[in-house]
Order: structure tokens, then sequence, then C-alpha cells
């Protein structure tokens, strides 16, 4: 369908890639797994990933985390939380020109540390910060 | 037709600050409702923000963004009245756009 649309001129290939949404790695349930699905198996911790998030979240339905990279050529920022039923919360492609800097709101099921991954110069880094959380965000 | 996004554009020591709340459920298909049954998951998959025909930031989420969805980012290049776009995607199909004029 993607293909067709191209191909037809409906849509160029520069907003067909940004449409593209990688089922496998939102879909994983570990954070080796996530890591695996999205090719960072290697990650290293690195003190130039950055993770702004509170200690203890009162309401994990509204978490924010913000996450900043001191790492040249960052190409982009996931945010990954252990424990959720699906580990990997958002991945961001930043390109050339912005800010290696994503800051949201995540929601959290229970106490668990939170891996914010970056892609740079084609090598991926982390850090990790626990979040404690009072009232879990995903249950119902 | 979901509501307008709220969107703030404005310089901020040369750069353009992009902050953003959408309006969406962001329902994870983990809840039950008060029958029981699982409400359906209903999620933005993807974020494209543009100006001057640039992308300046592409995201890819899952369900553990939070209901209303907040962002915030910086990107060089812009000036004071140029517009920026922003586009969600959802798991359904639906799709929102819209634009704001970068204050100085």
């Amino acid at each position: 369908m993607l293909a067709w649309a191209m191909a037809a001129g409906l849509i160029k290939p520069s907003q067909a890639l940004a449409l593209e949404w990688n089922k496998a790695a939102f879909e994983t349930k570990s954070v080796p797994d996530t890591l695996k699905a999205l090719g960072a198996s290697g990650s290293t911790e690195s003190g130039g990933v950055q993770i702004t998030a509170p200690d203890i979240a009162e309401n994990g339905a509204v978490v924010p985390i913000s996450v900043e990279s001191a790492l040249a050529k960052t190409q982009a920022i996931a945010i990954l939380i252990e424990k959720n039923p699906n580990t990997l919360s958002a991945d961001f492609d930043i390109p050339a020109g912005t800010d290696p800097f994503i800051s949201t709101r995540v929601k959290m099921a229970e106490t668990s540390n939170i891996y914010a991954l970056v892609l740079a110069d084609g090598k991926y880094f982390h850090a990790v910060k626990e979040i404690k959380v009072t009232i879990g965000g995903c249950g119902g | 037709m979901a509501d307008p996004m709220r969107i703030r554009a404005a310089m901020d020591r040369g750069k353009v600050d992009i902050k953003v709340l959408m309006a969406h459920e962001m329902e994870t298909g983990q809840r039950k409702d008060a029958q029981g049954k699982i409400v359906p998951a209903h999620f933005i998959r993807n974020v494209t923000v543009t100006h001057a025909g640039r992308t300046v930031l592409a995201a890819q989420w899952g369900t553990s963004v939070s209901r209303n969805p907040f962002l915030h980012f910086r990107f060089s290049g812009g000036k004071p009245g140029e517009k920026v776009s922003i586009t969600w995607l959802d798991n359904k199909g639906e799709t929102r756009t819209d634009e704001a004029t970068i204050s100085g």
C-alpha cells in the first residue's frame, strides 16, 4: 500500500519514512529484547546521556521524563520502561540541526528502571534511572 | 475529528523552542471497562514535525506515552514568523496536522 502510494507520487519518500512504526520493537517485553529489536544489544552505559525525571512519581499515569545527550552526532533517543507491559515507550529521530534533547510524559505501571537509549555516530549508549511509582498508570 | 494541538513555538537563545500538547486518549489496550472487557488500544504511533520543508523531529510512540501527549524539543535554523507543522497518526489511521507561527 505504502509502496503503491509512493509509486503513484501521492506521498514523498521522506513522508513514508517518517511513518515507519517498528512493531517488533514496540511489542517487546524486556530491556534485552527491546535492545535486540532496535539493533542496540551492544549499548554501553554513558555519562553523556542524562535523564531528568522525578525520583518518586505520585501518579504513574503522568511521569515527566527528559533526556539530553552530550554525545556528538546524536541521531536518535529512545525511552524504555523496564517493568511496563511493553518496554519501549518512545523512539525519536533527531535530525542534524535538532538539539539532542527531548522531553515528554509517560505512563508507568509500577516502580521501575527507565532507560534512555541514544544512538550517536552509529553506536548505542544508555543511562538508567529508577523511578518509584506510588499509584500505577496502566491498570484499570 | 480530534481536537487541535496546542503548539507553542518561540525563539529561545537563537533556537526554536517547541512545546506541544496533543488531544488523544492514548488507550493502552491493557485497561478493562466497567463490564470487564478490554478497551482496545488507541494511540498515536507517529509524530512528525516539519519546518521549511524539512523534518526537524520524527517520533514513533508506543502505548505508554501519557494521555494527551506532551512534547518539548528545540531545533536550529528557524526564524520568527516562519511556520512549523506537526502531524500525528494513530493506530486506527486517524491523523491530525496543525501549524504554528514561530514567535520572537
